[in-house]
């Protein structure tokens, strides 16, 4: 029978020679990651299933990245829970402030998450690692409980959506604008318990970070997982980071897909998620009287040293504006320490912005840079809901490194080719 | 189990931010995660709700992060149940995961009112408007789901997994 990579992926972790979309699956987890939002849930439940010992040591990541370093007293009682919990199961995935980074980048960075791999992690942007070829997907503090005793999670087979990209990508445009224009096309709903297959020739020249970015917005129109066939900018990304086997699969040519959607690249702009939905979407021209407070750099969604790259190659010799604050947050450390050594930081410091130590931190409205009420910021994070970066009455547009840090030169929403690029 | 109460309505794509802003997620603790249940949809919904209340809401109820805070907070704020047009897959799980009782039905989503007093057959899927004498039916639960909830939940499947 024909299968999607997604069917594959879940038939090889289940014992099953194929399975079908809608069957109801016990699979084996090659990892499981919680941060300091959901772990303590998932140790206190995981305690209730009277183990006495996780699974496998050596495949349970948990990263305090959410309120970390720590923020508050009740974020620090949090991240303790983490720690002690990691010492006595001895994980060997804990990754302490100095060595963590944004969960969604550190792993991949890490080699942790790998091509045919099936991940489970209780943060909703797990979705991320199908950028690999993996099968990758959020769940709650108890599923990852569940999982931590047994090694295993139960899904239904998601029924696959196809999106096919092709053309030449325009100036400024990335993973992240292609992403919000399907998120846009779709909606926030749009592919509700679905597997979002990319896939098209732009997709296969697109590099690494930019399909991460994709796949990390899959949750944002409801998907279970989104993935992308792995092959030779896959190869090269895990070449000198793997450390464990792993398996390129691919969809069967008669696969079936109950939607199969196109886009022609080389008619997306630059696009932004207007307040307060990520499929609110709108070209960045359009909305160049929209004045702004803040900029966030960082996230698991464009958080990454390319993205930095793109918001210095912005920036450079300029200023951000008077009436603006600027705040970039590389995602890892092994990022934040390459745009030191590149002079990246250099370049941000004198146009006066911040630059901050990971951490997920305004992404979420957690801390290091929290709007008032009334004010507006242009982040390259994920989601634009209500509240989600402080004030309730405050409001959050996203876009990807470039537009952001044009608006930052600006004081409104813009493109770089308004500066002068 | 029979489930009886008054509604509160929300409308579509109520994400995980509004039902529990994560500014408040340094704690898990259901108590304290109850006080600002629902804050950034209706800022005055922790005041006005009452134990044994019940939501109706739109379409992808739950949508956004994989926080359980979420039906957590709805749970510890005595409210019922939920009643959608369709729940975000991740709060789906955590819902049946936590043991807080989620039905799915478009038109009695559409045609419910707030203020209304409904009642919930949840064994059978039947809910009923007192208000107005309507009467739907919510979709099936899947039989998995189903096993779950006879089991008293994932926690307590998964202790019966590995005492076996």
């Amino acid at each position: 029978m024909a299968m999607t990579i997604t069917e594959k992926i879940l038939a090889a972790h289940s014992g099953k020679k194929e399975v079908l979309s809608g069957e109801l699956i016990n699979a084996k987890v090659d990892l499981i990651l919680a941060n300091d939002i959901t772990a303590p849930i998932a140790i206190s439940e995981f305690k209730k299933t009277g183990a006495k010992e996780v699974f496998d040591r050596n495949r349970i990541a948990l990263i305090p990245d959410h309120f970390a370093p720590q923020k508050d007293i009740k974020a620090a009682e949090q991240c303790k829970l983490l720690r002690e919990f990691s010492r006595e199961q001895d994980l060997s995935l804990y990754f302490e402030v100095g060595r963590m980074g944004v969960e969604h980048a550190l792993l991949p960075e890490e080699g942790l998450v790998l091509p045919g791999d099936c991940i489970i992690g209780a943060d909703s942007h797990t979705c991320t690692y199908g950028a690999l070829g993996a099968f990758s997907t959020g769940v709650g503090s108890t599923d990852v409980a569940a999982a931590m005793a047994t090694g295993e999670c139960w899904f239904k087979v998601p029924e696959s959506m196809k999106f096919i990209y092709y053309g030449k990508l325009n100036k400024w445009v990335g993973g992240k604008d292609l992403i919000l224009h399907t998120i846009g096309d779709i909606g926030v709903d749009g592919a509700l318990y679905k597997a979002m297959e990319f896939d098209g020739e732009t997709i296969k020249n697109l590099p690494m970070h930019g399909r991460l970015t994709m796949c990390n917005m899959a949750i944002e129109a409801g998907a279970k997982n989104g993935i992308i066939i792995p092959d030779k900018i896959t190869r090269a990304y895990i070449k000198n980071r793997a450390k464990r086997e792993f398996i390129f699969y691919k969809s069967d040519k008669n696969a079936i897909y109950i939607e199969t959607r196109e886009y022609d690249c080389s008619k997306i702009p630059p696009t932004v998620a207007c307040p307060h939905l990520p499929s609110n979407t709108k070209p960045a021209t359009e909305l160049s009287d929209i004045r702004i407070d803040q900029v966030v750099i960082g996230s698991c969604t464009n958080g990454r040293y390319e993205d930095l790259l793109e918001a210095a190659m912005v920036i450079k010799g300029k200023k951000v504006n008077p009436n603006v604050r600027m705040i970039v947050i590389p995602a890892t450390q092994k990022i934040y320490q390459k745009a030191m050594k590149k002079g990246l930081l250099d370049i941000f410091i004198e146009s006066e912005a911040v630059v901050s130590t990971p951490t997920c931190g305004p992404c979420l409205g957690g801390y290091m840079g929290i709007l008032a009420k009334g004010e507006r910021a242009i982040a390259t994070t994920n989601r634009n809901f209500v509240g989600r970066m402080g004030h309730p009455e405050s409001e959050v547009y996203l876009s990807n490194p470039a537009v952001a840090a044009a608006s930052a030169v600006l004081g409104r929403i813009g493109i770089p080719e308004e500066i002068g690029l | 189990m029979i489930i009886k109460g008054k509604v509160w309505k929300f409308g579509d794509d109520i994400d995980t931010d509004a039902i529990i802003p994560a500014r408040y997620l340094n704690t898990s603790d259901p108590v304290e995660l109850a006080r600002h249940v629902m804050e950034d949809a209706d800022k005055d919904f922790p005041y006005k709700v009452k134990p044994g209340d019940l939501i109706v809401a739109g379409k992808n109820f739950g949508c956004g992060s994989s926080r359980e805070h979420a039906p957590i907070a709805i749970k510890a704020a005595g409210i019922q149940a939920v009643l959608a047009k369709s729940f975000a897959r991740i709060f789906y799980r955590n819902s049946f995961n936590i043991g807080l009782p989620i039905f799915e039905s478009i038109s009695a989503s559409e045609e419910i009112k707030e203020g209304d007093e409904i009642e919930i057959d949840a064994d059978n899927g039947i809910i009923k408007n007192l208000t107005t004498n309507k009467e739907y039916k919510a979709n099936q639960i899947p039989p998995f789901m189903q096993e779950l909830i006879k089991e008293g939940g994932l926690i307590e499947w998964t202790k019966k997994k590995i005492q076996n």
